[in-house]
Formats: structure tokens, C-alpha cells, sequence
């Protein structure tokens, strides 16, 4: 899936105000955000962002309100200039293309879809959505066909005469939507794009997403303040706070290791037993015939038949008038998340074997997956709420 | 002077010097001039003859239709037919046509002019900070003093007239032309730039349209002060019902005074219903829309 890097963002700072590059140097003096407005009134924007972002992956970057996921993903696509840095997209930088070219990386390589819609308020649905193709110069009728096919993507087939205006929130949403994916850019820049639809909407968004992604090999950058969706979409996750990069990584990595407090706190409301696999759970159970057959941490033995059938028997006993007492047991992928193995958990009182490669890998018990549910993934004792 | 303010400097003297200069830019340039505004005054006279010659009845129907464009209401039309009718019925209705094809003339060149001016204003700023004080003095200056200079170049006449009219009118379009173009919502302008539009595409396609209201209003006032302007220009020779006003005065006949008084009333009237109407509407699609 991942290719090569399709932008690298190399040692960007941006700083908002009259007088930039000697605001930034305070910032290199280990001024923070708060004391340089203070001092100086100037804003920081960004500090020292690098990042690569490979050949259509989903990059997803996150961050509390003000941190600068929206002033860096305008640097994607120069809206805004840095102080400094570079901004390599396909090896190119950026910041060197002449006025015409600029206009044509925007018009074929990169579009966006805008945190406030910002959607042509005097012009209808149809004419938003080819807006892009016109102003490259379209033939009107391929152009209105192309962006009718958006239009019904997104979900609002029947609405292309209305006005903006008209429209609620989330439906202005998905004409953005639709007027970025109508450029067929290469690159789809989108600042919350998902944020004002309702739960049903968003998750066709997200799945239809997923699906232009495998299909078209986009490489698309994401802003949500939602972690589930970040989770869900992302192939990787920055992390940003107060305009500085505090950790890029795989969900689960991010998950798993969080690079300090502040990433911590972040992923501590995280739907766990949504990207918790069981696999990740297992605990080793005894496959008999083995060689030790001693009794798992469960206390269950898992007898195999040879022939791809699984028991289960209690270890130590289970044995009554010379003959096992074998119990059915109930399977799971070691892929599948925790959250698919609640029905069954809660059905019976045994643990489920967990299944990978075909195989019997280890025992899933319901202690494990409360454990695991807790918010530091139960590798310390529940803490005490702050107060 | 004994209680007069201290001559510190010559004010004799640079009055002199100006007005030396003033008259010598006449001797060279105003034949030129006058040759340059020939297809203006020709214009201008086509236009006058033509709605003169036009049947009466057709140019009423026609400032109803308009009334009835504008206003989508049959109050405001009914408002503007009667008193059209009216104008005729006071017996001013050859003045009052030729002191409209002068309005509408002076308001045409306004707005041709106006708009680009303001457009530019808005995109550049030091020019703007230049211009704003200017068009305040514009305003603000009793409309006679451009008489004076106008007259110089061309003589008294239609042209001089005509002129006087633009600068005093034109400064509410190039004002509300720029107004309206910054307040255009910048992430609107911002989307139109990530979608690859050049300059001259983001002016058309989203700065001009979403202005446009406010620059509706500017030619709104232009229309107003223009029709004011032209009735006081009328002393400087450009006819229509300013003159019969001047010379009831002369004369000493208040009846043709009068007459010709409540003709500008009725006109300012019909000329301000439907301004206004074509406003509101402006606003109301506007709003539905965004
Ligand atoms: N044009 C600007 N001038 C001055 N400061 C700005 C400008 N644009 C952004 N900022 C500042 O930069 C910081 C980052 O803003 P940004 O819009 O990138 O935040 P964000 O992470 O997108 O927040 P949100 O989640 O609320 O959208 C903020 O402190 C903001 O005040
Ligand atoms: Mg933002």
C-alpha cells in the first residue's frame, strides 16, 4: 500500500505576526507559545515540524484546539508561507514553483476540503463542486457530468440546484467533500472534513473513504479531533501540541507507547476494545496433546482432535468415571477486536480460543478484557481521578 | 485688516499663479478636451432627442416595467406610473427627459468608471490610503467649485456639466465597490485560491459576486446624487427641468419655478423607489443564499 514519500514536510516554523524571523528566533531561545504572545504578541504557529508522508497512505494529524494542525496542513498546499523550512511534495519543493506552476499543483495534485466549508455562497451545489474544473478550464458538459457523480457519491443526488444556504451543516460538508474529490487531485488535504456530520453519515463517509483510498491509491492528510475516526482511518497519527510535533506513529503504536503525558491524556478516552485485538489478549493456554500439559493461567486446557476441532477441559479436573469431561469451545480470530468477542464472553463462563493461522493460539478470558479496557490498558493499577 | 488674521505668506499671489496656470492648461488642452468628449456630448444628445421622441405612454410602461423588476411589488409600480404620469401632466415632460438622459448618462459613465477604480482600491493599499481623503474632498466641497473649472475648459454646456456630475456623484461607487470587495469572507477567497484560481478568477468568480450587493448600493447613491447634481448643473447650460427652475427664478415667474420644482421631486421619487427596491431584493437573495 505505502509508496515512497509523497510530502516531506523538513524543519517548518511558522510565526503570525509582524516581525517573524525575530519571533522565531526567541523561539529557538526556548520560548514557548504563551510567553512569545505575551512578549512579543506574535503567534506560534508551528515549531520545527518534520514529517514524511508516504504514497497513499491516510496521514491523520490530531491535536487540541489552537495546536496548528490547520496552519500545517495549509503549508501542503502553500496557503500559507513558512518562516522557515522546506515542503518537498514528489521531491519538489513547494515553495519554489512560480505563480502558473502553484496554480497547477493546486488545480491536479492537491485539493482540500475546509474546516468551515467555505463553500461559494452565490453559487449552487453543482457549480461549487466543478468550481475546480472550471476555473482549469473544463468543457461545462464534462465537467457538469463528473461533478454530478460527485455529487451522488456524497450522497446529495437531487440537491445540485440548491444554494449553499440552504443546506444544514453536514450537507454543506459533503459538498466540500465533493468538490475536492471532483479535481481528482492525488492528494486530498482535508481539516475536519467529517466534523459536522451526524454518526450514521460519517461512518459512510469513513467507509467511502477507505474505499476511494484502496481504489485510487490517494494519498490523503486528515485532520479530526476524533481518535476512533483517527484510529480507524489512519495508517499513521501525528500527534500535535501548541504548534510543536510531540509524537508520529502507527495507532497502535501511539496506543501502546505514548511518548509523554500530554499524548497520554490524549488517548486515554479511546474506544479500546475497538482497536484491541484479541490476539493482543491471548494468554497462553496449554494446547493438549502437548508436552507440558500443565493447566494455563485460565485454568482451562484446550484439547485438540487432531482434525482442526477444538475442546475445552478444566484443568485438573474434568475427568469423571475415567473419561474427559469435554466442554465445546467457542473460537475467535486473534485478528478480530475485543469488542466481537463480547457476545460470546458473555455467554458462557469459559474463556474462547483464540484462532490464528488456523491454529489454537492461547485463551481470551473476560478478566483479561476488562483489564485491558481500562483506561492505561491495565498496565498499572487503576489511578485515582484528578481532581 | 486690524483684527485680521497675519498675512503670512502671498495668498494673492498663489491665487494668481493658479489661476495662470488653470488658464494656460485651457489655451493648450481645451480644444482637445472638447474634441475628446465630442462622441460624449453626441451621445448625449441622441439620447435626450430619442426619449423626447419617444410616445409618452411607451416611456412610462417603460420605467413601470423597470419599477415592477425592481420591486416585484404593484404598490411601488403604481407609485412610479402615477407619477410619471404626473410629470407630463405638470407640462414638464420635455425637461424632464432630457435632465433624465443627463442623469442617466452621468450615472452610466459613474459606474463604467467607478467600479475598476474601486476594484483597484481594494486590491491595493497604498493606493486606497491615497484616495479615501480625496474622495472625502469630493464630497464634501460645494458642487459649485466644479463648476468653475469645467466651465473654463469647455464653456458653458452640456460636457462641463456632465463632468461636474461624475466627480460630485462618483464617489459612493468606488467606495462601496471597495468596501464590499474586503468584506468578502476571506476562507471563501482562500478556497477559491486552493482550487488553483488566478488573481483575475478569484476577483470574478467570487470577489465581484459577493460584493455585489454592496456595490448595488453605491450605484444606489451614485444614482441619487447624480440626478441632484444634474439639477444644479442645469445653470451651467445642461437644460432639462434645473433650468426651468433657474429661470422661474429669473424671471420672477413662481409657477414655472414651481412646476418645475415638483418635477425633480416626482423624478427623485421614481428614481429612488426603484433604486431601493432593486437594493432590498439584492439582499434578500443574498442572505438566502449564504
Ligand atoms: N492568520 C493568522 N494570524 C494570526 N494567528 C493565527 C493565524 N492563523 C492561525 N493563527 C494561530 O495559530 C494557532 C494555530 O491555529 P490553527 O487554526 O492551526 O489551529 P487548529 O489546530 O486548526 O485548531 P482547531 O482545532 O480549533 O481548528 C492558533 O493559536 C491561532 O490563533
Ligand atoms: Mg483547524
Amino acid at each position: 500500500m505505502a509508496g515512497g514519500v509523497k510530502i516531506r514536510v523538513e524543519n517548518v516554523s511558522k510565526i503570525f505576526g509582524a516581525d517573524p524571523a525575530a519571533a522565531l528566533a526567541r523561539v529557538w531561545d526556548g520560548m514557548g507559545k504563551t510567553e512569545l504572545l505575551e512578549a512579543t504578541g506574535h503567534v506560534l504557529g508551528l515549531h520545527e515540524i518534520n514529517l514524511d508522508i508516504r504514497e497513499g497512505e491516510t496521514f491523520v494529524i490530531m491535536g487540541l484546539s489552537g495546536s496548528g494542525k490547520s496552519t500545517l496542513i495549509r503549508h501542503f498546499n502553500r496557503l500559507i508561507e513558512p518562516t522557515a523550512g522546506r515542503i518537498l511534495v514528489d521531491g519538489e519543493n513547494v515553495l519554489g514553483l512560480g505563480p502558473a506552476a502553484l496554480r497547477a499543483f493546486r488545480r491536479h495534485k492537491a485539493s482540500m476540503v475546509f474546516q468551515r466549508f467555505a463553500l461559494l455562497p452565490h453559487k449552487t451545489v453543482l457549480e461549487n463542486v466543478i468550481y475546480g474544473l472550471i476555473i482549469d478550464g473544463a468543457p461545462r458538459q464534462e465537467a457538469r457530468d463528473r461533478g454530478m457523480r460527485q455529487i451522488e457519491l456524497v450522497g446529495l443526488a437531487g440537491f445540485e440546484g440548491r444554494y449553499p444556504g440552504q443546506l444544514s451543516g453536514g450537507m454543506q460538508q459533503r459538498v466540500g467533500l465533493a468538490r475536492a474529490l471532483a479535481t481528482d487531485a492525488e492528494i486530498l488535504l482535508m481539516d475536519e472534513a467529517f466534523s459536522a456530520l451526524d454518526p450514521l453519515i460519517r461512518h459512510d463517509m469513513q467507509m467511502q473513504l477507505r474505499d476511494i483510498q484502496s481504489r485510487l491509491h490517494k494519498t490523503i492528510v486528515f485532520i479530526t479531533h476524533d481518535l476512533d475516526e483517527a484510529l480507524l482511518l489512519g495508517n499513521h497519527i501525528a500527534i500535535l501540541k501548541d504548534g510543536r510535533l510531540r509524537q508520529v506513529g502507527t495507532g497502535a503504536g501511539i496506543l501502546m507507547a505514548p511518548a509523554d503525558d500530554y499524548v497520554a491524556r490524549f488517548v486515554r478516552d479511546v474506544n479500546r476494545a475497538r482497536t484491541v485485538t484479541c490476539g493482543a489478549l491471548a494468554e497462553p493456554g496449554p494446547v493438549f496433546p502437548s508436552p507440558q500439559a500443565a493447566s494455563g493461567a485460565s485454568g482451562w486446557v484446550i484439547i485438540s482432535d487432531g482434525s482442526g476441532g477444538h475442546g475445552l477441559m478444566r484443568a485438573g479436573g474434568g475427568v469423571r468415571n475415567g473419561e474427559a469431561q469435554l466442554e465445546d469451545a467457542v473460537t475467535i480470530e486473534a485478528s478480530a477486536n475485543v469488542e466481537e468477542a463480547f457476545g460470546a464472553l458473555a455467554r458462557r463462563d469459559r474463556p474462547l480460543v483464540v484462532m490464528a493461522d488456523g491454529r489454537p493460539s492461547g485463551l481470551l478470558a473476560w478478566q483479561s478484557v476488562l483489564r485491558a479496557l481500562q483506561r492505561d490498558g491495565g498496565r498499572h493499577p487503576a489511578p485515582e481521578r484528578d481532581a | 485688516m486690524a483684527s485680521g488674521f497675519p498675512e503670512l505668506w502671498d495668498t494673492r499671489g498663489f491665487s494668481r499663479g493658479l489661476d495662470a496656470a488653470f488658464n494656460g492648461l485651457v489655451a493648450t488642452w481645451g480644444e482637445t478636451l472638447e474634441a475628446l468628449f465630442m462622441p460624449v456630448l453626441r451621445l448625449l444628445g441622441l439620447m435626450e432627442k430619442g426619449l423626447q421622441a419617444l410616445p409618452w405612454w411607451l416611456v412610462a410602461l417603460a420605467l413601470a416595467a423597470l419599477a415592477w423588476h425592481a420591486a416585484r411589488n404593484w404598490r411601488t409600480v403604481a407609485v412610479v406610473l402615477a407619477l410619471t404620469l404626473a410629470l407630463g401632466l405638470i407640462g414638464v415632460w420635455d425637461a424632464a427627459m432630457a435632465t433624465i438622459a443627463l442623469m442617466l448618462m452621468a450615472t452610466a459613465l459613474s459606474i463604467l468608471a467607478g467600479i475598476p477604480i474601486g476594484v483597484l482600491m481594494s486590491r491595493v493599499d497604498r493606493l486606497r490610503v491615497a484616495a479615501l481623503p480625496v474622495l472625502d474632498i469630493m464630497q464634501t466641497m460645494p458642487i459649485f467649485v466644479y463648476l468653475i473649472p469645467f466651465v473654463m475648459l469647455f464653456g458653458p454646456g452640456k460636457i462641463p456639466a456632465l463632468l461636474a456630475t461624475i466627480v460630485f456623484a462618483i464617489p459612493p461607487v468606488i467606495r462601496l465597490t471597495d468596501l464590499g470587495i474586503r468584506q468578502v469572507d476571506p476562507e471563501i477567497v482562500e478556497a477559491s485560491r486552493a482550487f488553483g484560481a488566478s488573481p483575475g478568477q478569484q476577483l470574478w468568480t467570487v470577489q465581484v459576486p459577493l460584493a455585489l450587493p454592496a456595490i448595488m448600493a453605491g450605484v444606489n447613491q451614485t444614482t441619487m446624487m447624480a440626478l441632484s447634481m444634474v439639477v444644479i448643473a442645469s445653470m451651467i447650460g445642461a437644460g432639462g427641468l434645473g433650468y426651468q427652475v433657474l429661470q422661474g427664478i429669473q424671471r420672477l415667474e413662481v409657477s414655472r419655478g414651481l412646476l418645475a420644482g415638483l418635477g425633480i421631486v416626482f423624478l427623485a421619487i421614481i428614481f429612488d423607489r426603484i433604486a431601493q427596491s432593486y437594493g432590498r431584493r439584492m439582499q434578500k437573495s443574498l442572505k438566502l443564499e449564504s
